[in-house]
């Protein structure tokens, strides 16, 4: 049988990872803070050492970040950028550790990642993406080999058994979803969900380009265990990084055989994959509105039942899975399902990749045990609020998701618990916002993000949108009464229970959830006219203090002039003529405009 | 197969696995409001009106796509329900022109009909409105999306039953409306003017053009006005006056224009026989030459459009032979006025037809100077509505002569199946060198919208098609450019139910209708004592005095046409 260890030359590629060895990071997340030119200056240094791009390891905060393991010895570098890369090539010419870029010996150092398990990302920032020998010396495509040698409904039961869900948000149980169409007969399509249109959800991106053959593989074994010859990835167009990775990736499978026909020599076991890209839709990673994507039509979800797995892409039974789901299936082969299961809680297995941005020191890709409390992911891996500033709520699940105030941040992360505080767990991005960010304005932001993003075919989400993010931003303009307030819950829940999909049943849960915990915000707004953080433009006023010496450039910089005074005389800003631009305040440099 | 049994609204009700909730209630007399279902086409679940609660499932199911379980408890018009109706209901209109005293679907639009049943008395969530300028640029159809409730009903109309796709949706979210792709007009677009689009609609975003106004002005101009009337515009006129589907109302429809000023009232009946026998000698040719078969007919003018843009490769296969409306205003504008020694450009004529299609096929420029104005059915009955015509009271009266006479073949021209069934007759009897006395072709009659049958005339068997809806014309024509065809002559009709279910009748499309509408057709085609065209004697006469012989050289170039390849984005 096809020995992926030695077909794959998976020997000579552990040496290659475990020896002397330079990396830098060239994911998204390092390309944009400018590892490219860092990769080249390494390259181009002729240090006698193999220089090699990886993918992101996770603490975006650092990037770009420079792995140098010389001499058997690791350093990992950090916030390596083209201005002082070449400090750290003298010292690596000189044999040296650079101790102003240091970061660590070793990532398990670092508080960022004392709390994580990575298994899901057990490769990424450490192999070089496309080099499939480095995959197999990770023991890559083990998990295809064992699964090749059981039957293919062995393979549902073990992936059931593990107890996965649905990592794009719902929460389904995989196995079931596969059990309902490794039955059917006929053609049958897997499709891999990589649409990822979350704001602040990045986790799918990570591994498309990190690890590419940890999704191939997922899904080949997902085609073996479902009798399924045919799998699309659906990415969309925004991610050209991944789609590119992915497209060699899924070449490089095929010259090893490994997709294409008799795949490791399974006579009869064919599986392809190909890759569609999406056209700037949100709506498309709705699994309806994306098949009808792929199809051709206009990504617009269509009524369920028929469920997919009845009648999904060109009316065969189809499996959608979300890209972190099918990078669980390699681990789940090789260690088995009972293993899988010991990480998690009771009824929500396995780890979670969380995408934790915002407000915080350290922000980036993080994969912690299911039940890991949010309190544990913002404070102890994210390490909190930066000095001088405090932590008001979490925003989970995107514009579908809602609000966790910081005193209940000890809730656990898993899919049951954050629903019932309102919130929900969707793909898992996890920002932080502090004091200076107003509720109203967030929900008006989620609302508007929504609205752009409503496809028009259904009344509630189309119109009901419209209507609630006009009273949303009447509301942050401190126009209206309270009573206004019900009326917004009212349209919400006429949304939330008509409309036809899971963009407009969840397009209301930031209005939901704001008003549970902030209810007194929107009251300030409405009844005093004021937003307690300022943040609402309208709703502001600048005002000169004492501390005016007179400079005059607060006048200058008006557009609509309406500050006087004399020179070296403290200046008046004339409120009726003022359109809170702001500039006052940006420009002065004695802190003497306040904002209120 | 086992029965599911369940409850609507605490009666016990019955279905089949596969049936919706919809279909279960209605059977039950249970009326659920919707917009956006059509049982011809597929069930998208888009305006929200139809949902229902359902005991044990926390959100609201829309019952036009919800497939039946047992043991189901659901309530159709619950607190709650009506509740999610009213606010849908009031969302639609804050978005919606709401000038209903000057709109043209007043008193007869589905969105007013359920605001007043849901007692809509306040609009509690308004705010910006969308504001389009009216597509006025078609010659048939005119688009205000102003009044758009997006059920989509014409773009699955015009996708899946027509399949000419000449308009979808376009934009994202509240900026979404309906429309030709890359910001053509109608004009521009695809469009053949059938109008199904027209009456699929709801509301007045979509309404035949008018020319009631020119038409005014014709009758006050002085010249001489004259009105043909078609084979189906009899069996529908009346239900605009309230009387119920399939009325016959020849006589009165007579009357009624000759009251508002027409001088002459001619039958299109009499230019639907004679198209027969043009079209039945230009058949028997074929078929002798075994040439250009099969043959299809040529009195849509909705489907010649779609031919020459979809198939004009195969545009040979047309029957080059001019419609009936064409034909009748040929003669009325050339024998007729040479009869009475007028000009023909001091004689207007006014079609009354069944079709906005039909106020595109006077402008081709192969019929210039023929007919001047098209009415549609439901433009008559407004004319007569302004005319303060007291149409249910009218007493009969017979069509004028010379262009009046008709047979019973004319008559059915008007339903699908009709013409082919007057073709046969006529051909059976020239084919078979006989007068053939069986002459009910009942096998293509009905809403089947595609219906073949194979007739023995002598030693020959004839494969005969009859199609209605573009949709099926696409096949049959797809057939043809593979070879595969079958057949030797092919009846096609753009519209549901052919002419009685046309763009400018009376907006239904329910078969029961169609088919009440199709049978006063035929109950005249039984009345008549000459059933077969070519014995009218009001045609022959013609061929005689004018025309020469059938299909003669003189026919040909008067009551002929030409078929050029359209170009479409």
């Amino acid at each position: 049988m096809f020995d992926a260890r030695k077909e794959l030359k998976a020997e000579a590629a552990n040496r290659q990872i475990t020896q002397d060895r330079i990396t830098v990071g060239l994911a998204t997340c390092g390309m944009a803070a400018g590892a490219g030119p860092v990769f080249d200056a390494l390259k181009n240094a002729s240090l006698g050492i193999n220089v090699e791009p990886v993918g992101c390891i996770g603490m975006c905060y650092n990037e770009p970040i420079v792995m140098v393991r010389q001499s058997g010895r690791l350093a990992i570098y950090a916030k390596v950028t083209i201005e002082n890369v070449s400090q750290l090539i003298n010292c690596i010419r000189r044999g040296e550790e650079c101790s102003s870029l240091l970061a660590c010996h070793d990532i398990s150092e670092l508080d960022f990642y004392k709390k994580q398990k990575r298994q899901v990302m057990e490769n990424c920032g450490i192999i070089s993406p496309l080099k499939i020998d480095q995959y197999a010396a990770r023991e890559g495509y083990q998990g295809l080999k064992i699964a090749l040698g059981k039957k293919p409904a062995e393979v549902v039961l073990e992936v059931k058994t593990s107890g996965l869900r649905g990592r794009g948000g719902a929460g389904f149980s995989t196995g079931l979803k596969w059990s309902f169409i490794a039955d059917k007969p006929g053609k049958k399509y897997i499709i891999c969900n990589g649409d990822e249109g979350d704001p602040g959800a990045f986790m799918n991106r990570t591994v498309m380009e990190s690890d590419p053959f940890r999704i191939i593989e997922g899904m080949t074994i997902a085609g073996y265990a479902t009798g399924t010859d045919e799998g699309i990835i659906y990415t969309r167009a925004e991610y050209p990084l991944a789609i590119d990775t992915l497209s060699k990736a899924i070449k490089i499978a095929y010259e090893n055989h490994l997709l294409g026909k008799n795949i490791m020599g399974v006579k009869g076991f064919n599986f392809d994959i190909s890759i569609q890209k999406g056209a700037g839709a949100f709506v498309c990673g709705e699994e309806t509105a994306l098949i009808n994507s792929i199809e051709g039509k206009r990504g617009m979800p269509r009524p369920r039942p028929p469920y997919p797995a009845e009648c999904g892409l060109y009316g065969r039974p189809t499996i959608i899975n979300n890209v972190g789901t099918l990078a669980n299936i390699p681990f789940i082969m090789r260690a088995g399902a009972a293993e899988y299961a010991r990480t998690g809680t009771e009824k929500s297995k396995g780890t979670k990749e969380v995408c934790l941005t915002g407000k915080i020191q350290r922000s980036g890709v993080v994969e912690v045990p299911m039940g890991t409390t949010l309190r544990e992911i913002v404070y102890e891996i994210g390490g909190g609020a930066p000095a001088g500033t405090k932590i008001k709520a979490v925003l989970t699940g995107g514009p579908a998701g809602g609000c966790i105030p910081d005193e209940k941040l000890d809730t656990p992360f898993d899919y049951e618990t954050l629903q019932m505080l309102g919130a929900i767990m969707g793909s898992g991005g996890v920002v932080v916002i502090n004091d200076e960010a107003c509720m109203v304005e967030v929900a008006r932001y989620f609302m508007n993000f929504t609205q752009q993003e409503s496809c028009g075919k259904c009344t509630p989400c189309r119109e009901g949108t419209k209507r609630l993010l006009e009273m949303l931003i009447r509301v942050t303009r401190g126009v209206g009464e309270e009573a206004d307030i019900d009326k917004i819950l009212h349209l919400c829940e006429f949304v939330r229970d008509n409309a036809l999909c899971g963009l407009g049943q969840n397009a209301c849960n930031p209005v939901f959830s704001s008003i549970k915990f902030f209810r007194d915000e929107y009251v300030l707004h409405l009844k005093e006219k004021r937003c307690s953080t300022n943040a609402c433009q309208n709703l502001v006023s600048y005002f000169i203090t004492e501390k005016c010496v007179g400079c005059g450039n607060c006048a200058r910089n008006c557009p609509v002039q309406c500050i006087s005074g004399k020179p070296r005389e403290r200046h008046i800003i004339d409120q009726s003529k003022s359109i809170k631009c702001g500039n006052c305040h940006k420009v002065c440099a004695f802190k003497a405009v306040e904002k209120r | 197969m086992a029965k599911i049994k369940f409850t609507i609204n605490n009666i016990p009700v019955k279905g089949k696995p596969g049936d919706m909730i919809m279909d279960v209630a209605k059977r039950n007399g249970i009326h659920i409001p919707h917009f956006c279902m059509d049982s011809r086409l597929e069930r998208i679940g888009a305006c929200r009106l139809c949902i229902v609660e359902i005991t044990g499932m926390p959100k609201l199911q829309a019952s036009c796509c919800t497939p039946i379980k047992e043991g189901m408890v659901i309530q159709t018009h619950s607190t709650r329900v009506l509740e999610a109706r009213r606010i849908n209901m009031e969302l639609l209109l804050a978005n919606h022109d709401l000038n209903c005293t000057t709109c043209k679907e007043n008193l007869s639009c589905k969105l007013q009909k359920y605001a007043e049943e849901l007692m809509i008395r306040d609009l509690r969530y308004t705010g910006e409105k969308r504001e389009e300028p009216v597509d006025n640029s078609s010659v048939s159809i005119r688009r205000d999306n102003n009044k758009c409730i997006l059920c989509e009903k014409c773009v699955r109309v015009c996708n899946e039953l027509q399949t000419v796709y000449a308009i979808g949706l376009q934009n994202r979210g509240f900026t979404t409306k309906v429309g030709p792709a890359f910001g053509m007009n109608m004009q521009e677009s695809a469009c053949v003017n059938c109008g199904q689009c027209v009456i699929a609609c709801p509301t007045a975003a979509l309404s035949e053009k008018s020319d009631i106004n020119e038409v005014i002005n014709a009758l006050n101009s002085g010249k001489m006005c004259i009105a043909q009337t078609a084979p189906s515009i009899r069996a529908t006129l009346g239900e605009c006056f309230g009387m119920p589907a399939g009325t016959p109302v020849t006589g009165k429809m007579v009357t009624a224009l000759r009251e508002i000023g027409f001088q002459k009232v001619f039958d299109t009946d009499l230019g639907a026989d004679i198209t027969i026998i043009e079209e039945a000698t230009e058949f028997v040719k074929r078929l002798r030459e075994n040439k250009n078969l099969p043959m299809i007919t040529t009195c849509c003018p909705a489907w010649i459009k779609f031919g020459e843009q979809f198939f004009y490769k195969e545009l040979s296969h047309m029957s080059s032979c001019k419609s009936p409306q064409a034909i009748l205003a040929s003669l009325i504008k050339t024998y007729y006025a040479k009869k009475i020694g007028k000009k023909p450009q001091d004689i207007i004529l006014v079609d009354i037809m069944p079709c906005t299609a039909k106020k595109f096929e006077i402008t081709r420029p192969e019929f210039k100077g023929e007919a001047d104005y098209v009415l549609t059915t439901v433009e008559l009955s407004k004319l007569l509505k302004q005319f303060d015509v007291d149409f249910a009271r009218l007493k009969d009266s017979d069509f004028d002569s010379p262009l009046g006479t008709s047979t019973g073949a004319g008559a059915i021209f008007g339903h699908t199946g009709g013409v082919m069934e007057a073709a046969l007759r006529t051909a059976a009897d020239w084919l078979g060198k006989k007068d053939l006395k069986n002459i009910d072709y009942k096998g293509i009659r009905g809403m089947e919208t595609l219906k073949e049958a194979e007739i023995k005339i002598g030693r020959k068997t004839l494969k005969i098609c009859v199609v209605h809806t573009l949709g099926e014309a696409r096949k049959i024509m797809e057939d043809i450019r593979a070879k595969k065809s079958p057949y030797h002559f092919i009846e096609i009709m753009a519209c549901y139910g052919g002419c009685v279910g046309g763009g400018g009748q009376p907006g239904s499309s329910k078969p029961e209708i169609l088919q009440k509408r199709a049978s006063a057709l035929i109950k005249e085609d039984i009345s008549k004592k000459i059933r077969k065209s070519h014995k009218n004697p009001g045609a022959i006469k013609i061929y005689k005095e004018y025309l020469g012989e059938f299909g003669g050289e003189k026919a040909h170039k008067l009551l002929h046409t030409r078929y050029h390849k359209r170009e479409f984005v």
